[in-house]
């Protein structure tokens, strides 16, 4: 049976009520008559072969480029880089798809007896990956023969001695990558392209880059003119990226890009009637839900996360393609589009998100306060080309508990940010003047960015200047059931209820509000005309 | 001729110018004896000398802002050039005066003996040395500088003027009138060097019994209980203040006693008596060495009613802490009788009355006694002022710790017996609570729990010291006459009757009550007056303030417990575990829990034994895997136990400029994670060979009190001060540390440090674990599945 595509419900009397999430727990959320909810494309079917597939693309590069077996030789240097913990969510079910990559890689180099090969996680200024995860993403196999030996690194974006400074864009921006990856003769990049975003010159400009790199398009300038990031042409993101990436090129670094999509089957087994409509659920799955809603509501929310985060999805690949930068990145960004596009008529006043337990920052961990605000407003919010869903000074109304936890392990700043930051201003540019600096060169923060399993400590600005766009567009931005306090900390309206939050937009939007819902996960993107 | 003009240019000789009476005088003569010089006999400090003293003590208080505000600019040249400072103890015999102060004395006209223990809870031999002997002392040394000022022709001081209380001639029922004892009909003969010689005796023989056991060792066995592991030199000095204060509190009883014996409520007015007795003895008109001499006995001296400024008050005297703990809803009934006179007087007619008392000169072959009381002119009744009192705080509440205002309630003037029973079973049950709570393990918010109740607790024990002295006080029954003192104010001109306004019949009681005394009570009383709590975030702030000043120069920390929830035993489960099988982790924690109780019992004894003990365990162990492991450790335990407000703390220190060291008896394996925080770390090392830890610590761990030594040597190699170090620990173990330093910030304390704390007015932080981070049951490592089998290292 073919996939159906996504579509827009209109809710009216009979529609069934729609599942929220709301951070680690869901629940039905009758939606006013009239509401549209926007529903997801169903997944597509798995590639049958997926080695074969792989294969395949290897040695049918995409644009100008060589098929990767006549690329390696004897002698030369190769180093494989991959995208790191926030790719893809949830986590896949075992092989990763980047095990299966670099495992076909692996077998192609070994074969050219190439031995110089050095395995680099594409961190940026995300934290390091611990052994776990390691091993989920390369398998154990990989991760023996390279881990012990010292082969397999993650890139250290405050290591000078391992950082190349490669030259200067015409809009003067300094393009600083990872020297090994640079110096390589071969440069494999294995990209999971999970949304529209992921992908092209991004991979190597963004994942290996310094934050004297990265400060460039991360800022509240380029993050504001990003409308959204999922459409290349339209982001500000994109084009510096881009800019980068063609310095990168024409300063010699030669790479070969794969890219993949998954699809966008995000649930396994028992879960799977979270990714189905409503009104199609099964006995089966209204008693799977009321026993896991309740069961989650009831456990604390540390064994509500620990539930969650060991959810592993059944994604299965969908497509491949290798070779060429910009020449894979079209073809890959199609397939996503076709993956998870749904065209919208018409923007809304209102729009609703259930905001789930997982965003790209916190696998294996907890969403901060201002990672709901990042997966709500920068994210969820961008998920969109041509305009956004909700109009111009309309509101946003986000479902989750945003208490004020943080894993003092993986986001050491953004307990400073919070406490230090968020109590003097909530202005992207005006933190970005005044505080930014301190935070980004704080050597405590390095240190424990570099040897432990820490965000780099400009990581919640960055953050917060993904929601710059979001925040200068929406009127208000209200978050059900979020703690009163932590939520007026980040400059939004707290609501115990969805009524009550919907009378309080009505003051910023007016009577009889168009109200639009994204009913995600799983993925989707729309297309608003 | 006006009192100003019969004084003018006069030199005032006043002993005790920094109580609360010799202040007010000070500044009264100063403001309105126009030329008039003070020299004041003052203690010197140890490292003040008088002058900064009269200066500091005197000259600086709000007493003198009113002269302050008149001369303006004049101000500060004018008091340089009109007082002068002398060292002087009227606890020693010739005051302990120098020729230079015996020169000034013979230069001066008038002298005023104001200097007093006016506590009613002295201790009965330095009663006795100052109340008792001193005024004969004054005496003797006036004497002296007669005859030095007639060897140089000159006329010296020729009036005396002691200051004595209205209660020497007791409570009992009856006229007490404006004679020398020894005219009373209840007077009991004592000879008063007797009583002296007692007195001494009797510090002897208590110092002696302190220190001879079973006493002696008693006081090591409750300093031991109190600081735990702080160390012995911690327990020892803890140990002798305990002996201090026990032969102290049984001077106070010994004092309390005897006066009840003869007749007095309490140690004050026997002393005073006596004291009264002894000058007149060998200074009065039938003595070998006569002397002109006055006598003016006060009643309870209060607060101002118009000089300097209605209100004006110095330090808290007896009603002020009986109201405020009424008002604090802790008094819930005070002995009395409604019909009873309290009779008090405000401080400015004592004044007054002693002005004019110089300026009228000693009455010729007589020591003249004025007493200066309102009880029989104008009484103020008991049950009136309890009225005005709940009133008053009915209208104006004071606020509790949560910001809720307290009701105050109403008395029923039970007996004095009643109220001390009550008292007794209040204090007894928290007593009681308290010790139950000393006996359990905690820290943080829930040992700030039992400093509340200790707080209580000592307020409770407070106010029934309060029942117990001043009971008899609202139960006064004799009537003070003050008919000389009246007589002397009629002979004052109209100007003079203004100026030196000293009959008590002009006081309002109701209006005295309610607009001076009692603002003037609660603003000193720095008591909750708004709903909120502020007070107390005041007092955070300004402790942070201190602490975060940039003229700090150390920052010192303590690790466990202090910045992380975590302890040496958690970290050795941790690395122990890591490295074992699935089903010997198992018998690992098995037998880490049975072992738990001995190193529990072993920590609180002795910190330094615990870890010489527990750091044995580690023997054997590869050097190079446990420094592996650490970083592991760090991410996956340590850090998740932090507490992030403790990591920016130190790190705002470092902003600051000020210098940060760790000092901890953690291994240095461990610690290297946490280097970079910090710009020094103090920890503990094991021994190496081959590789693997001997089991057995280099040197001293830096714990207990060797902690302030390393410390010393630390601050000494780096040129920094002491006085200008932060210290933030946890746990009494720490207290040498924190004694240190120039200001000790207790984190989330453990019951001991938090009652030490609380009540040095140290700053205390309770900094918690991220929400969402570790919780507290004992940490195993994460397996290690490396392949290519690393050595098994830890565990025995």
């Amino acid at each position: 049976m073919r996939p159906r595509p996504g579509f827009v419900l209109e809710v009216d009397r009979s529609t069934p009520p729609t599942l929220m999430w709301k951070g680690e727990g869901f629940g039905l959320v009758k939606l006013p008559v009239g509401s549209r909810v926007v529903y997801a494309p169903e997944p597509f079917e798995a590639l049958d072969d997926p080695e074969g597939a792989i294969r395949h693309a290897l040695e049918h590069p995409t644009g100008e480029s060589e098929p990767l077996s006549a690329l390696l030789r004897p002698g030369m240097t190769l180093t494989i880089c991959f995208d790191d913990i926030s790719l893809p969510l949830p986590p896949m079910e075992a092989p990763d798809i980047r095990q299966m990559i670099i495992e076909a890689v692996l077998d192609e180099a070994a074969s050219a007896g190439v031995d110089d090969v050095v395995l680099i996680a594409a961190l940026a200024l995300h934290r390091r990956m611990t052994e776990p995860e390691l091993r989920h993403a390369l398998g154990d196999r990989v991760y023996d023969a390279f881990a012990p030996h010292g082969l397999l690194l993650q890139h250290d974006a405050e290591d000078p001695s391992n950082l190349i400074h490669l030259g200067v864009t015409k809009h003067g921006e300094d393009v600083e990558i990872n020297k090994r990856a640079a110096e390589s003769d071969l440069l494999v990049y294995v990209n999971i392209n999970l949304v529209a975003m992921d992908g092209g010159h991004k991979s190597v400009a963004t994942g290996l880059a310094s934050y004297k790199s990265l400060r460039h398009h991360h800022n509240p300038e380029t993050m504001t003119h990003s409308k959204s990031f999922m459409d290349a042409p339209a982001s500000e993101l994109h084009s510096a990226n881009w800019r980068m990436g063609r310095l990168i090129r024409d300063a010699g670094v030669k790479i070969f890009q794969i890219e993949t999509t998954l699809n966008t089957d995000t649930f396994p087994g028992n879960f799977q009637f979270l990714q189905k409509r409503e009104w199609e659920w099964s006995l089966k799955d209204r008693a799977t839900f009321l026993a896991a809603s309740k069961a989650l509501d009831a456990a604390p929310p540390k064994m509500a996360r620990q539930i969650l985060h060991s959810i592993k999805a059944p994604h299965a690949l969908r497509s491949v393609y290798a070779g060429e930068v910009e020449a894979v990145h079209e073809k890959i960004t199609a397939d996503v589009w076709a993956q998870q596009g749904v065209a919208v008529a018409g923007q809304t006043d209102i729009v609703t998100m259930g905001l789930p337990y997982i965003s790209p920052y916190n696998v294996n961990s907890i969403l901060n306060p201002i990672l709901v605000a990042c997966l709500g407003l920068g994210y969820f919010f961008n998920l969109y080309r041509g305009k956004p869903v909700v109009r111009e000074g309309g509101v946003a109304i986000l479902f989750h508990p945003t208490r004020p936890e943080f894993h003092p392990g993986h986001h050491p700043s953004y307990i400073d940010f919070f406490e230090q930051v968020l109590t003097e201003t909530t202005d992207p540019v005006v933190m970005h003047e005044q505080f930014e600096e301190a935070f980004a060169t704080d050597p405590w923060y390095i240190h424990l960015y570099r040897t432990g399993h820490a965000y780099h400590g400009v990581h919640p600005f960055y953050m917060w200047y993904w929601c710059s766009h979001a925040m200068k567009h929406l009127g208000r931005v209200i978050i059900v059931g979020g703690d009163p306090a932590t939520v007026r900390r980040m400059g939004f309206h707290p609501a115990s209820t969805l009524d009550d939050a919907l009378e309080m937009a009505k003051d910023v939007v007016g009577p009889d509000p168009t109200l639009t819902h994204l009913h995600t996960p799983p993925l989707l993107l729309a297309d608003v005309t | 001729m006006s009192i100003a003009d019969t004084l003018r240019g006069q030199r005032f000789f006043v002993t005790g110018g920094t109580g609360f009476l010799g202040t007010a005088l000070v500044e009264r003569i100063l403001r309105t004896i126009p030329e008039s010089t003070v020299v004041l006999a003052i203690r010197p400090g140890r490292r003040a000398t008088p002058l900064d003293r009269a200066m500091k003590e005197i000259i600086r208080n709000d007493c003198f802002d009113r002269l302050r505000d008149e001369l303006g600019d004049a101000f500060a040249d004018e008091m340089t050039r009109r007082v002068v400072a002398v060292a002087g103890d009227v606890s020693q015999d010739g005051l302990g005066l120098d020729a230079d102060g015996l020169e000034q004395l013979s230069r001066c006209n008038v002298i005023i003996h104001s200097a007093a223990a006016v506590s009613f809870d002295s201790p009965l031999d330095a009663a006795v040395e100052i109340n008792l002997l001193g005024p004969g002392r004054v005496a003797d040394a006036m004497a002296a500088a007669r005859a030095i000022a007639e060897g140089d022709g000159r006329r010296g001081p020729d009036h005396l003027i002691a200051i004595s209380t209205c209660y020497v001639a007791s409570t009992f029922q009856g006229e007490a009138k404006e004679h020398l004892l020894g005219d009373h009909r209840f007077d009991v003969s004592v000879d008063w060097r007797d009583e002296v010689t007692a007195a001494r005796r009797m510090r002897a023989d208590l110092e002696a019994e302190s220190r001879r056991d079973p006493v002696q060792s008693e006081f090591t066995v409750r300093a031991r209980k109190e600081l735990g592991a702080a160390g012995s030199h911690m327990i020892a000095i803890r140990a002798e203040k305990m002996r201090e204060d026990w032969v102290r509190s049984k001077l106070v009883d010994a004092g309390t006693t005897r006066s009840q014996a003869l007749g007095w409520p309490d140690a004050y007015p026997y002393t005073k008596a006596l004291g009264e007795r002894s000058l007149v003895e060998r200074h009065g008109p039938k003595s070998a060495s006569p002397l002109p001499i006055s006598i003016v006995r006060p009643s309870i001296i209060e607060s101002a009613v118009s000089e300097p400024f209605p209100g004006w008050i110095r330090g808290f005297r007896m009603a002020e802490p009986i109201i405020v703990s009424y008002a604090r809803g802790l008094l819930k009934e005070f002995p009395g009788v409604p019909e009873g006179i309290v009779d008090v007087i405000p401080v400015d007619m004592v004044v007054a009355d002693v002005i004019a008392v110089a300026a009228h000169g000693p009455a010729p072959d007589e020591v003249a006694v004025y007493q200066i009381a309102s009880g029989v002119r104008n009484p103020l009744r008991y049950g009136r002022l309890v009225e005005l009192v709940q009133a008053w705080f009915t209208e104006r509440p004071l606020y509790d710790d949560r910001g809720q205002p307290i009701s105050v309630p109403a008395w029923s003037f039970p007996g004095r017996g009643r109220v001390q029973r009550q008292l007794k079973r209040a204090t007894t049950g928290i007593d009681t609570l308290e010790k139950v709570l000393a006996a359990l393990p905690l820290r943080g918010r829930r040992a700030m729990l039992s400093t509340q109740l200790e707080e209580r607790g000592a307020m409770a024990r407070r106010a029934m010291g309060y029942v117990e002295l001043y009971g008899s006080y609202t139960e006064t029954e004799a009537r003070y006459r003050i008919d000389r003192s009246l007589e002397l104010f009629e002979t004052l001109d109209e100007a003079d009757r203004t100026t030196f306004a000293f009959d008590p019949g002009t006081i309002i009681w109701d209006a005295y009550v309610n607009d001076v005394h009692l603002p003037s009570i609660v603003k000193h009383a720095r008591v909750r007056t708004a709903p909120g709590t502020q007070v107390m975030a005041d007092r955070q702030d300004r402790g942070r303030a201190n602490v975060l000043s940039p003229d700090r120069q150390l920052a010192v920390f303590d690790l466990e417990n202090t910045l992380m929830a975590s302890n040496v035993v958690d970290t050795y489960a941790w690395f122990a575990s890591r490295h074992l099988a699935p089903g010997a982790r198992a018998s690992f924690v098995a037998d880490l829990v049975r072992s738990a109780p001995q190193l529990l019992a072993l920590d609180r004894r002795d910190r330094g034994d615990f870890l010489r003990t527990f750091y044995l365990r580690y023997e054997g162990a590869s050097v190079e895997q446990l420094r592996a492991d650490s970083w592991e450790l760090f991410s996956e335990q340590l850090l998740l136990r932090s507490y992030p407000a403790g990591f920016a703390r130190v790190r705002e220190h470092r902003r600051l400029g000020h210098r940060t060291l760790l000092i901890t008896g953690a291994l240095d394996v461990v610690i290297e994670p946490f280097a970079p925080l910090f710009d020094d770390v103090i920890c503990a090392r094991l021994g190496v060979k081959d590789g693997k830890f001997t089991g057995r610590m280099e040197e001293l761990p830096p714990i207990g009190e060797a902690r302030a030594n390393v410390l010393d040597d630390y601050a000494a190699e780096h040129g920094l001060k002491l006085s200008e170090t932060v210290a933030y620990a946890d746990s009494a173990s720490d207290l040498a540390l924190l004694d240190a330093v120039g200001f000790p910030v207790a984190v989330n304390p453990e019951a001991r440090l938090a009652s030490i704390a609380r009540r040095r007015g140290w700053l205390i932080e309770q900094w918690d674990r991220a929400e969402g981070g570790a919780s507290r049951s004992l940490p195993l490592g994460r397996l290690d599945r490396s392949p290519i089998g690393l050595p098994r290292v830890v565990g025995r």
